[in-house]
């Protein structure tokens, strides 16, 4: 019998080892190191010999059909998995700046603090603006009220949120819209002053001039952060992104430079998907 | 046209009795309600209102029991508080014949006092054991035997009856530890009656608080105590408290705990008049649910009793009642502040 769900038949062919090895990124110093990594929850495996090399200060974009697991990835970055029950690492290494992020000595709650994150759905805490922004350096230990200020200004200006709030930072959170709530998440992660800015699907919920203020952002970052997007938005990936990876269940594909991905794939499948022809 | 059923009318008559038995059972729910209320308020309200200005009576609020004396004089009837007839005595030198009946004059003021003890030691003992462990449940603890085990304990323990906890409380409490009959031993069995309830509700509220919130701060280098303490806990305890604001009311309500192990019948001393501080937790309280226990079934009844019975029914009612509406209103206003 025929599977009426039958799958294109580029797809089901097996993953050639040669193009894992991205030409475009040896150039640049690489941040991120993945390394051969399985991962499974519980019994349930969905990474398969992920292998990827982060370049640093550029935009790494996730692309791919839901489910393929770049959401799982990003999280294995800062150890977000962690919370998760039996969701762990089975095979290979993550490191930053060299060091292998699972080793037991790696203390978790630093990696977290050089390696910020913000989430698909916004996530301000119930307190004032200043409040969201002071909160990462306060539980930091940093008391003192000239240098909290100064961070809050700071990391508010480099999310382009400044201008809109400086009026009114004891406001409530839940005040902001949206787009500045996703803002104000983004300024919460930088504050802390972190190597690398790891986004989930940040514009999923934001409305197409929210977006285009958030890409603006991200755009700019790069000069500073490295940053790990994982997208939905074809358009988007290859609007500000400098390198993608595309995933499809749980493999990587083809990684290399967002211009070459978009143009010239090497891999049939990712020209399905990026034309649209499936996800 | 179509022919109707033959059964037609049967079955509408079935449906009109099924129909009819509901709502009775529902009639009846508020028909007992309101009988409890308007007996306990009519007849109560005689004990604690007057007619004259200030339309409160104070006396039965502030004075403890005293027993009361009926008896005739020169063909009039006079009922006199123990005070009163002490006092009437010196005036009057003549022998008389005066019938006692225990605890009918006076006031409660003493009952309240207990019990207003009683409650925040209680609820505080439960509150600061119940909120830690629905904190190890909810965040710490990763499902298993073991947790199934506890949540099993849990909900066993919130079906135990209150006289089970009032032996255990006993035996425990009153004998092993010798404690005696005391604030203490009644706080600690009030405390592990409440605990399930507060639990729960603690469990609850901490759930409530979105997962986000947690990873948005665990995301930022916090450690998981400081996410507790920062960014859940915070968001969690109004709805905790609100909650347990009805274990109160439990608490306040039940006679069974605390019979065998904090209320005295009858004690002259109020709760602070101790010979040193420690004492103060070591002493029997008298309680109003039950100094309503003991007056109502612990003397000879009469037409005298009937005072302070549905006086103090009355007040204890209104106390319950406050302590709900106060619930309410809480949660109402912590429902509209943090919604998300």
């Amino acid at each position: 019998m025929v599977s009426l769900l039958k799958m294109p038949d580029t797809l089901s062919k097996p993953v050639s080892r040669e193009m894992e090895a991205p030409p475009e990124t040896t150039g640049a110093e690489i941040k991120i190191d993945i390394e051969d990594v399985d991962f499974a929850y519980g019994n349930h495996q969905v990474l398969f010999d992920v292998d990827l090399d982060i370049p640093e200060r550029a935009v790494t974009a996730f692309i791919g059909p839901s489910g393929c697991g770049k959401t799982t990835l990003l999280r294995c970055i800062n150890r977000m998995n962690d919370l998760i029950d039996g969701a762990r690492i089975t095979q290979g290494s993550i490191s930053i700046n060299g060091t292998d992020i699972n080793t037991p000595n790696v203390d978790v709650v630093d990696l977290r603090r050089r390696v910020g994150m913000v989430f698909q759905k916004s996530n301000p805490f119930p307190k004032s603006i200043y409040d969201n922004i002071a909160y990462g350096l306060r539980i930091a230990g940093v008391n003192k009220r000239s240098r909290i200020d100064e961070a809050v200004e700071k990391s508010l200006r480099s999310a382009a949120l400044w201008d809109e709030v400086k009026d009114r930072l004891e406001a409530n959170a839940f005040g902001l819209s949206g787009g500045q709530q996703q803002r104000l998440c983004i300024a919460r992660a930088l504050a802390v002053e972190p190597d690398v800015v790891l986004m989930d699907e940040p514009c999923s919920a934001l409305d197409p001039i929210a977006t285009a203020k958030v890409e603006e952002l991200i755009h700019q970052l790069k000069r500073d952060y490295t940053i790990v997007i994982v997208t939905h938005n074809m358009q988007q990936a290859g609007r500000c992104s400098d390198h993608t990876a595309f995933f499809y269940l749980g493999r990587l594909i083809e990684f290399g430079s967002t211009a070459k991905i978009f143009s010239n794939p090497s891999e049939k499948r990712t020209e399905d998907y990026i034309t649209g022809r499936f996800g | 046209m179509i022919a109707a059923p033959s059964n037609r009318g049967r079955s509408n008559f079935f449906e009109r009795v099924i129909f009819w038995g509901f709502r009775l059972a529902t009639y009846l729910i508020l028909a007992a309600a309101t009988y409890i209320f308007l007996d306990i308020g009519i007849k109560g309200s005689r004990t604690v209102f007057t007619s004259a200005a200030p339309f409160i009576n104070f006396k039965f609020l502030s004075e403890p029991p005293q027993t009361l004396y009926v008896f005739d004089y020169h063909g009039k009837k006079m009922t006199l508080s123990d005070r009163e007839f002490r006092q009437w005595k010196t005036t009057h030198p003549e022998s008389v014949e005066a019938t006692s009946i225990a605890y009918s004059a006076g006031g409660i003021w003493p009952c309240i006092v207990g019990t207003a003890l009683l409650v925040i030691g209680s609820m505080t003992l439960a509150l600061i054991i119940g909120i830690s462990s629905a904190i190890y449940l909810s965040e710490y603890s990763r499902n298993g035997p073991f947790i199934r085990l506890v949540r099993i304990a849990i909900l066993n323990l919130a079906g135990v009856p209150s006289i089970v906890f009032g032996l255990f409380g006993f035996g425990l409490f009153v004998i092993f530890f010798g404690w005696n009959v005391s604030l203490l031993a009644g706080w600690f069995t009030l405390g592990l009656m409440v605990l399930p309830a507060i639990i729960t509700a603690s469990e609850e509220s901490l759930r409530a608080v979105p997962q986000g919130l947690r990873e948005g701060s665990l995301a930022l280098g916090a450690t998981k105590w400081q996410t507790i303490r920062k960014n859940v806990l915070p968001y969690a305890m109004p709805g905790i408290l609100t909650s347990s604001i009805l274990g109160i009311a439990r608490v306040a309500g039940e006679t069974a705990p605390i019979m065998f192990t904090a209320a005295y019948a009858m004690r002259d001393e109020m709760p602070w008049q101790v010979p040193h501080w420690t004492d103060f937790f070591f002493q029997g309280v008298m309680a109003l649910p039950y100094h309503i226990y003991v007056v109502s079934s612990k003397i000879p009844q009469n037409e005298y009793t009937e005072r302070v019975q549905y006086g103090a029914a009355f007040v204890f009612l209104v106390l319950v009642m406050l302590i709900a509406l106060t619930s309410i209103l809480l949660r109402e206003r912590t429902r509209s502040r943090l919604s998300w």
